[in-house]
């Protein structure tokens, strides 16, 4: 199936560039520029050279045996959770310094919700020397302190979002607001498939370094590049979409997607877009959106605040509508219990954002002769209190 | 004849064209707000359509748009505060808003309801020019609604000329860098490219907005252009308790010193 962006940003019915003329500019700029930068040899070499040397790629693939065994299928286990920083995030973040850099841009901004993408951005900065702004709901610093202080040592400022919801849409709405009075030294770093063309794809290709190692990698242990399944969490949707991206030309592979339904997708407290969303325009792109009747925006809720996002990737909106992709969604409840099982049975505590692929599982059935690949997105070390807080273990 | 058009045709300069928040500081301060401003010798009237996320407003108009939203107002509501409106206000009316309610309440709904009201243009920011040229343009033209575009001092004179061609009414020309309400007064840097706007002889009239906030900053803006748009100072000045008509009144006065 065709998946590919067209010349105005869109896949399919989303996408797009919805944003205020001051920003036209900037992101005129990368839209003319990201593609020669990323395609010229010199970046290639040293973004790849990062990847290796400062991130540790490539991540493993690993065959869960324990966990194949009990849910009847060959499991595969990508680990992003082995990641410089502890998740995907960096891949991205790797990426777009490298090209800010290019573009001339001597001060850096971006948004955070878990603190995750906040932290491989700091991490980015510190390594080339660059200023840097992160934008957090002052609700999320609270709840996630570690990362904020993880983010001071590495030299970054971090801006409190005290509008809105306080959380990681109202970051985002910051770190725009951010940009609009700074156009000129200032690359915002997007941390996830959202925001105005060409955000969504140029995330996406930072993060398909994912499913180009999978297709080598099982290729050597399994004598084949396509597995049955490819498992991915989705808030915006950057890890999905980096493990999807080499697949959705490959019919055969059944792509899969596991959003966040919080205490239930009929509690009023659930972040599963694609079940409660309606299409949509939020930070720059037309989506699947949660809101009101009356185009408000509402706020999402799940225990993982890296899931919390009202919206989707564009990307996942149209594998959503044209059926490429399957949409599950996991409470709460059963992620956790999801994260506990594989800590006890592989000895890999995930991130919370994470266990919700991983739960997904219950909700499939399998042959024995197929092949699951989960993306391992991240490590549970910045969720160590709400796993002791929840306490069933 | 568009009262946009008509009110550019009668007069060149110094034109006042003052935005608040509909349904602030109280639900049904709209109308009355409308009317003190026509009574006070303002121009034209900019209401704004509350959202949840206005990126390229700052504080003030942000805080107005959560309290109106509060206060309970919706594009729905609007439009029945606003179905009266022309036996009372006779100022061209332009409403502002983000993209994401109008697209839920239907852009063709929306298009018809602003020609029953009597509703002559429209400013969405988060709506770029490639989409309503090729989504938009002629539906708006059929209501006969103008859309009124923005320039900053980073676009490019070859897209100004592009907005110069698409736009009707007037252009928007936000001051500076900035989003609302964020930086106030006039520097040279900013004069500089009044006047390089000014000599590029645009066939539409432009107003200044973006940090008009008084007497000195709307003289200046005048200068430069055939007026100025005030939101978040005026927003600030109505937020205080007390009657919308001599709240509004005393504003204009001191912005115009009449």
């Amino acid at each position: 199936m065709n998946v590919k962006v067209d010349e105005r940003g869109y896949y399919g019915k989303f996408g797009g560039a919805f944003i205020p003329e001051m920003l036209y500019p900037n992101i005129e700029e990368l839209r003319e520029n990201y593609e020669a930068i990323t395609a010229d040899e010199a970046f290639k070499t040293q973004f790849d050279q990062l990847l290796k040397d400062f991130v540790g790629r490539p991540t493993p693939l690993y065959l869960a045996e324990r966990l194949s065994e009990k849910y009847g299928v060959k499991l595969y286990l990508k680990r992003e959770d082995l990641c410089h920083t502890g998740a995907h995030k960096i891949n991205n973040t790797i990426g777009q310094i490298l090209l800010a850099q290019r573009l001339g841009k001597q001060k850096i901004i971006a948004e955070t919700g878990a603190g995750q993408h906040g932290v491989a951005t700091a991490t980015v900065c510190a390594l080339m020397g660059v200023e840097c702004i992160i934008y957090m709901g002052a609700l999320d610093m609270e709840r996630q302190r570690p990362n904020v202080e993880r983010m001071r040592i590495l030299g970054a400022e971090v801006r409190a979002a005290e509008s809105g919801s306080k959380t990681l849409k109202d970051a985002t709405n910051e770190a725009m607001r951010h940009w609009i009075n700074h156009p000129t030294d200032t690359h915002y770093i997007i941390g996830s498939v959202v925001g105005p063309h060409p955000y969504p794809e140029m995330v996406a290709r930072f993060q398909s370094v994912i499913s180009a190692e999978m297709k080598e990698q099982l290729l050597e242990k399994e004598g084949k590049t396509n597995p049955d399944y490819v498992i991915a969490c989705v808030g915006g949707g950057s890890n999905a979409a980096g493990a999807f991206y080499h697949y959705y030309e490959e019919n055969a592979v059944q792509l899969v997607a596991v959003e966040a339904a919080g205490l239930g997708n009929h509690t009023g407290k659930s972040a599963a877009t694609t079940t409660l969303g309606k299409p949509g325009v939020l930070h720059g792109s037309k989506t699947l959106l949660m809101q009101t009747p009356d185009g408000q925006v509402t706020e999402p809720y799940s225990i993982s605040a890296g899931l919390d996002y009202p919206g989707i990737g564009p990307v996942h909106a149209h594998l959503h509508d044209t059926g490429r992709a399957t949409f599950y969604s996991v409470t709460d409840e059963e992620a956790m219990k999801a994260g506990i099982e594989l800590s006890r049975m592989e000895g890999i505590i995930p991130a919370i954002e994470t266990a919700h692929a991983f739960a997904a599982l219950k909700q499939m059935s399998f042959q024995p002769e197929q092949i699951a690949i989960i993306n391992l997105s991240g490590r549970g070390d910045k969720d160590l209190e709400t796993y002791i807080k929840w306490g069933k273990y | 004849m568009n009262r946009i058009t008509s009110l550019f045709e009668r007069k060149a300069k110094n034109l006042l064209n003052v935005y608040f928040t509909a349904g602030y500081p109280d639900l049904h301060d709209t109308l009355p707000t409308m009317k003190a401003l026509e009574a006070s010798g303002v121009d034209l009237i900019e209401i704004g359509i509350p959202y949840s996320d206005p990126i390229a407003d700052g504080p003030t108009i942000q805080e107005s748009n959560g309290k109106a939203l509060d206060n309970g107002m919706s594009l729905k509501f609007l439009f029945e505060q606003l179905a009266e409106m022309r036996k009372e206000v006779s100022l061209p009316v332009i409403l502002m808003g983000y993209v994401n309610p109008i697209e839920q309440f239907g852009m063709e709904a929306f298009c018809q309801k602003c020609q029953e009201v009597g509703v002559d243009g429209v400013i969405l920011p988060d709506l770029p020019m490639y989409e309503y040229l090729h989504g938009y343009q002629e539906l708006f033209k059929r209501h006969g609604l103008l859309n009124i575009f923005l320039i900053t001092p980073q676009t490019s004179d070859e897209r100004i000329r592009l907005i110069d061609q698409a736009s009707e009414g007037f252009i928007y020309m936000v001051s500076s860098a900035s989003t609302t309400g964020v930086k106030t007064g006039i520097s040279s840097d900013q004069e500089h490219y009044f006047e390089r706007i000014a000599q590029m002889q645009l066939k539409n009239p432009c107003l200044i907005g973006f940090g008009i906030s008084d007497f000195q900053s709307f003289q200046k803006a005048c200068e430069h252009a055939s007026g100025a748009i005030v939101g978040s100072a005026f927003i600030k000045a109505i937020s205080a308790q007390g009657d919308v008509s001599a709240k509004v009144k005393a504003f204009v006065q001191k912005l115009l010193k009449n």
